[in-house]
């Protein structure tokens, strides 16, 4: 019941539109409000809840996906920003039953306590992997910092990433 | 977030016609923007998205410099090969700040526009005259750890929080900005302000205008520049205290130095009095506490962050002695 | 139907899959992003609710203009103390599994503030964002009272708290005369030690899903460390029968202790579906993380008197934490002091200072992350002032009983951790002066603390289901919080049964299956394994006696102390060719599956009889920037003795995710407060530092090997919080013969050792 009427009406939410992206390699139209972050058309419009709202603010990295293969936070743009491009989430790193080597290494490394990060990290792992710059454990903690493991599986990740980086090393194929 | 309107500007042009309107905001990275838009900081009525216009190349200029796109992002800039070289204290400062994804999508020229990490800034059940003027300034007798020992004003402390710019401001950038009168240059030491008794203009762009470019001159002090970064974590989080410190030497002497530091100014904190005091002098551990004495000499502490005072005058002889060194560690 | 808890049944050596390394069971599901959580089951028809949060500390509601929010196309509703429906007015309805004593706050419940970011409406619209921002139109106008939220301006405003709360302890009573002891030893210690409060910010936000059916029932997925502690309070708050809720947490992104209360929006979320008969989810924004419970600020003073040897003469440990004005929350901050160290002259004391904040809640490690940290650097002050070596002293002053209660330890290796530890550290090429060991400009320190928990346990049941197919599904209401449940009670079914872990399901995180307590304080492996063998075992009886009267006497009349079961089978132990398969026992029997519930209790008698616990010693090196103040850890060495460890590799992951825990208690983590607002500030992951990745050195772990056949059957003690304990001292210490400078306060922020270095 309020206390007194209030003389303006409020700006209505925005009417949605039309937003193609492709998402896991298949292209989908959503029709959203502009004011949708690609993280909530993701998790809510796409029912890929794989990719993790930890923070909505840019200050965690669980939402951290692909864009046309650089790694971003999901919960900083807006879908209808990403219009027409290529978006990968962690339920498109696998092939079919064959896990991507990184989640199969997270695995091995015990890279994961409760899981709510690692997405995020898995995303963030494979982004680093083709930008090619981490060449040292130390690199990779620098260049997997902005993905916040609260349980504190930081030194499995970088085991995990290593591994990994090591295989394409000597197998000598490109990410 | 407030109810907006979303276009996507297909030409500068519109751009700028679009970005006039009052209530707009241009849009590129977002990674600011949404921020503060989702904790009800900011409620633009118009977002004008920028990120699509051709504003996005790094490219050599004729004088040997190089030339920013303002939509150029921060990691394709740092990662450049030519500023790697040329500038590397830049490419350093960019790779200190906020983190891979985040530097992925943000730009140069909006990282220019980056808003102050205050918490009262951001909390909108608390008083600050940047988000509200006249609300007052919660961070003076409130909470002010990581605020400003210099050139603030008794209506605001807070801090700029962006490291690339203060490489920018040590490199004496400058910004190219296109608005509703055309285009003009912005040498980058005029680019932000300060306080005052206005402290919700962070710079002096006018309405409508947007950055388009950030051009370095040639000078890049590639062999003796470093940037370095002071903060509560070893990475993913704003400085305390930052400084970008490049020298010209010549046989151990000072030909011209550059010094601004980051996290103690409403603006990045440039001192041509020191830097002047730098040249001509021999590069020494004396010359160096010398110039700090001057970046500091009018510093002041409000309760939690006294420590800033001394903590920047170590920071910056580290980074003279390092950048004379040439050590980039 | 109860297991009786007597010694015979002990856990044999293992040898299928308990203490071996198997991988996380729930792993795939992780990392290929199927794992759902308490904001991701899809509902058809799904509103969404924000909450408006108070901007005041203390005072009371005059006005909340809802109008605007309501005229926003897409809100369903408003709802503030003025429409909130009439609930049950009994504190004691309101009072969940792990409430204290107290008066429990109740959301939207009437028009007082309580503390700043306390919820004070609810807006539920058909999206999110719609609800956020109707959320921002709501219009709130107070009138204030006088707040005080600063607990070092207010500590002697303080009281001695009783027994306020479950499975706490009020400090035993003084032994000897500490202080006159204190007076006459020839050393002294006699320093304050301060905490700062930590929020607990698991990665996923708190958030619950609640889905009201046609029928009146409700289904509610929650972020809970407990299933069936979330059930009980719905059904007492909202006057339901069990029968009528029921609620699943099979995934859990973090807790760290804040999924022990149901907090606010798990209410507002059941409340407004119930309200509205339509599903509805309120998720709380990472601000409103800031908005419950808490690890509490303290003060502590800890006083050491000395013999030149060593030995302890004199021990006062004093603690002043705060708690709520609605609640008593309290914990065991000094018992430990009393616990650890052989002394004569102790005196424990431990006082509460109201505040109006939210009440604290349980976290990692609770009272003994806050009170062991103190008496392990104070401990590190007098080595330093002996000239003795830290891991001596404490040899010197080693206690095989509980000084506390007089009772010996049911297992106690804490010697053989400090000996391993050392050993795989190096400690024995620390030079001890100060300021001693130097790369360049950074200054390096070597620091050791010990480290202390309780092993409890509780009463647990659980259900086994054998089916023709070889497959075994046991389920118990527990949760997997990244704990590794899920694995290790696979593992402890699949070595009762000799299967491989593959063929056993572990169903936890629904609040129908077998009654299991709150998930918590490192019980879950002893409580719920326990159940886990218990029922296991009653299936494997089954079987034995199924085979046993089986024609052609497969067995040939071997005892049930003659047979191993493994591979599927049972097998004559003495003469393996001997031997049925379990499947074919249960054809032969004509049972298409054995269904086996028991419930374990602890062993009372025998744990009466004895101190419990686990014990670490935990070794750290640091790199502190002499200019700068910067620490960096760069190595750090755990030892824990912990009994039976049933998983090494989910448990080493406890014990450095601990260690991280502790790197965040000692150099970065703090809410700090504006007391004039009585608000905490720095509400986000931006501001409120947490480790990153660059801020983690490699880990090293060590388990000692350690016999316990008093703990529970397993053997086994619970790793969850002892993994912490012994870091942030390890850390301070190692900051000190780093630089020479003590800083007692933590976090110790570069600050606070620049400010101590100047003086």
């Amino acid at each position: 019941m309020p206390d007194s009427p209030r003389s303006t009406r409020p700006a209505p939410p925005p009417e949605p539109v039309a937003v193609t992206l492709t998402v896991n390699g298949a292209e989908r139209t959503l029709k959203i409000a502009p004011w949708t972050s690609l993280l909530d058309a993701l998790r809510l419009h796409l029912d890929l809840t794989g990719t993790k709202k930890g923070c909505d603010h840019g200050q965690c990295g669980a939402c951290t996906v692909l864009v046309d293969g650089r790694r971003i936070n999901a919960c900083l743009t807006l879908a209808v920003m990403q219009e027409g491009r290529s978006v990968t989430t962690v339920e498109g790193l696998a092939r079919g039953d064959a896990l991507h080597p990184l989640q199969e290494a997270f695995i091995a490394c015990d890279a994961l306590q409760c899981g709510y990060c690692t997405p995020g990290q898995l995303c963030s792992a494979a982004g680093l992997l083709a930008e090619g710059k981490a060449r040292s454990d130390d690199d990779i903690r620098e260049l997997m910092s902005g993905n916040i493991c609260r349980c504190g599986a930081y030194p499995g990740i970088v085991a995990a990433i290593r591994s990994v980086m090591n295989r394409r090393a000597t197998d000598g194929d490109a990410p | 977030m407030r109810p907006f309107r979303y276009a996507r500007a297909a030409h500068l042009d519109d751009a700028i016609a679009a970005g006039s309107e009052s209530g707009t905001a241009f849009v590129a990275g977002g990674t600011n923007l949404f921020d503060l838009m989702k904790a009800d900081v900011l409620r633009p009525d118009t977002l004008v998205d920028v990120s699509r216009l051709p504003l996005d190349t790094i490219d050599d200029t004729p004088d040997g410099g190089l030339r920013l796109g303002a939509l150029a992002r921060n990691a394709d800039t740092a990662y450049d090969p030519r500023v790697q070289s040329r500038y590397p204290m830049l490419a350093r400062a960019i790779l200190a700040g906020a983190s891979p994804q985040l530097r992925n999508m943000a730009t140069n020229g909006g990282n220019l526009m980056q808003r102050t990490r205050c918490y009262y800034f951001y909390d909108t059940a608390t008083p600050c005259n940047k988000r509200a003027p006249g609300s007052g300034c919660g961070a003076i007798g409130g909470v002010n750890r990581i605020h400003a020992i210099l050139g603030a004003s008794p209506s605001c402390i807070a801090v700029h929080p962006s490291d690339l710019c203060v490489a920018l401001a040590a490199l004496a950038a400058t910004v190219r900005v296109t608005g509703p009168d055309g285009e003009r240059t912005v040498p980058f030491a005029a680019f932000h302000r300060l306080p005052g008794d206005t402290p919700e203009r962070d710079t002096t762009l006018e309405p409508g205008e947007l950055i388009t470019a950030i051009d370095l001159p040639p000078q890049g002090f590639a062999a003796h520049s470093t940037y370095l970064k002071v903060r509560d974590r070893a990475s993913y989080a704003f400085a305390l205290v930052s400084v970008a410190a490049a020298l010209d030497i010549d046989g151990g002497t000072i030909r011209e130095a550059r010094l601004a530091l980051g996290g103690v100014a409403h603006k990045p904190w440039r001192d041509s009095g020191a830097e002047a005091a730098l040249a001509g002098k021999p590069a020494t551990p004396a010359t160096f506490a010398e110039a700090a004495g001057i970046v500091l000499r009018d510093a002041r502490a409000h309760d939690h962050n006294a420590f800033k005072i001394g903590l920047a005058r170590r920071a910056i002889v580290r980074a003279l002695t390092e950048a004379a060194g040439g050590k980039h560690p | 139907m109860i297991a009786k808890p007597r010694i015979p049944d002990l856990l044999p050596e293992p040898g299928g899959p308990v203490g071996r390394p198997v991988p996380r069971v729930d792993g795939r599901l992780k990392v290929t992003g199927a794992a759902r959580y308490a904001a991701e089951h899809p509902v058809p028809g799904l509103l969404h609710g924000y909450v408006v949060s108070a901007a005041i500390a203390r005072g009371r509601i005059t006005g909340i203009d809802t109008a605007a929010a309501l005229a926003v196309p897409g809100v369903i509703e408003v709802f503030t103390h003025r429409n909130r429906p009439d609930l049950a007015r009994f504190d004691r309805t309101w009072q969940d599994g792990d409430a204290p004593r107290g008066s429990p706050f109740r959301p939207l419940c009437d028009d007082e503030v309580q503390f700043s970011l306390q919820p004070v409406a609810l807006v539920v619209a058909d999206s999110p964002e719609t609800a956020r921002y109707a959320a921002r139109l709501v219009e709130v106008t107070y009138e204030a009272r006088e707040h005080r939220t600063d607990l070092h301006a207010h500590r002697h405003d303080s009281f001695t708290p009783g027994k306020a709360k479950g499975g706490f302890e009020p400090p035993p009573p003084p032994r000897g005369d500490p202080d006159r002891a204190l007076a006459l030893a020839d050393v002294r210690i006699d320093a304050r030690y301060t905490q700062a409060t930590e929020h607990h910010n698991p990665m996923e936000m708190h958030a619950t899903t609640a889905v009201y059916h046609d029928d009146g029932t409700l289904t509610v997925y929650d972020k809970t460390q407990g299933a069936q502690n979330t059930r009980s309070y719905i059904c007492k708050v909202f006057g339901l029968p069990a029968s009528a809720v029921r609620v699943l947490n099979p995934f859990v992104g973090g807790a760290f202790g804040s999924g022990l209360r149901p907090q606010h929006q798990l209410f507002l979320a059941v409340m407004a579906a119930t309200q509205l008969r339509r599903p509805v989810r309120v998720e709380l924004s990472r601000p409103q993380m800031f908005s419950f419970g808490h690890r509490p600020e303290t003060i502590q003073r800890v006083a050491l008197g000395a013999r030149r040897d060593g030995r302890l003469t004199a021990l006062i440990h004093e603690a002043v934490q705060e708690s709520s004005r609605h609640e008593t929350y309290v914990e065991i901050v000094v018992n430990w002091s009393g616990q650890q160290y052989r002394c004569d002259n102790v005196r424990l004391d431990y006082r509460l200072v109201r505040l109006d904040r939210a009440t604290p809640l349980d976290q990692r490690a609770p009272g003994a992350a806050t009170g062991v940290p103190a008496i392990e650097m104070a401990m590190d002050e007098l080595a330093f002032a002996l000239d003795v070596d830290p891991v001596d002293l404490r040899l010197r002053n080693y206690t095989d009983t509980d000084p506390n209660t007089g009772k010996p330890f049911s297992s106690k290796e804490l010697r053989a951790c400090f000996a391993q530890g050392a050993e795989r550290f190096g400690w024995a090429r620390r030079r001890p002066r100060p300021r001693s060991m130097r790369d360049g400009r950074e200054l390096i320190g070597w620091g050791v603390a010990a480290g202390v928990w309780d092993a409890m346990q509780g009463r647990a049941t659980a259900r086994a289901v054998l089916g023709l197919d070889g497959r075994l599904t046991v389920s118990s209401a527990t949760a997997d919080i990244g704990t590794g449940t899920y694995t290790v009670m696979s593992q402890i079914a699949a070595e009762v049964l000799g299967l491989p872990v593959e063929a056993v399901t572990f169903r936890l995180g629904d609040s129908d299956l077998p009654t299991a307590p709150i998930e918590g304080g490192s019980w879950t492996v002893s409580t719920v394994g326990s159940a886990v063998k218990a029922v296991c075992d009653r299936v494997r009886a089954r079987l034995f006696d199924l085979a046993s009267a089986m024609d052609g006497a497969p067995l040939g009349g071997a005892g049930a102390r003659d047979v191993t079961f493994a591979g599927g089978h049972i097998v004559v132990t003495a003469d393996p060719v001997r031997r049925v398969s379990l499947t074919d026992v249960m054809r032969s029997g004509g049972l298409p599956a054995i269904e086996e519930e028991a419930m374990s209790l602890p062993y009372m008698v025998a744990r009466s009889r004895h101190t419990l616990g686990t014990h670490s010693a935990v070794f750290a090196e640091v790199r502190v920037d002499e200019d700068l103040g910067t620490v960096r850890v760069t190595r750090v060495v755990s030892a824990i003795a912990a009994g039976r460890i049933i998983n090494p590799r989910t448990a080493a992951s406890q014990i450095s995710g601990a260690v991280v825990w502790g790197i965040g208690m000692a150099l970065e983590e703090e809410t700090i407060f504006d007391h004039t607002l009585g608000r905490c500030m720095n509400h986000d992951l931006a501001e409120y530092h947490v480790p990153v990745n660059a801020d983690v050195p490699e880990i090293d772990v060590i388990f000692v090997d350690e016999r316990d056949t008093v703990v529970n059957p397993l053997g086994a003690k619970g790793v969850g919080e002892i993994g912490i304990v012994g870091v942030p001292a390890a850390i301070a210490n190692a900051i000190f013969h780093a630089t020479g400078v003590r800083v007692r306060d933590l976090p110790i922020t570069l600050d606070k050792i620049l400010m101590r270095q100047e003086e």
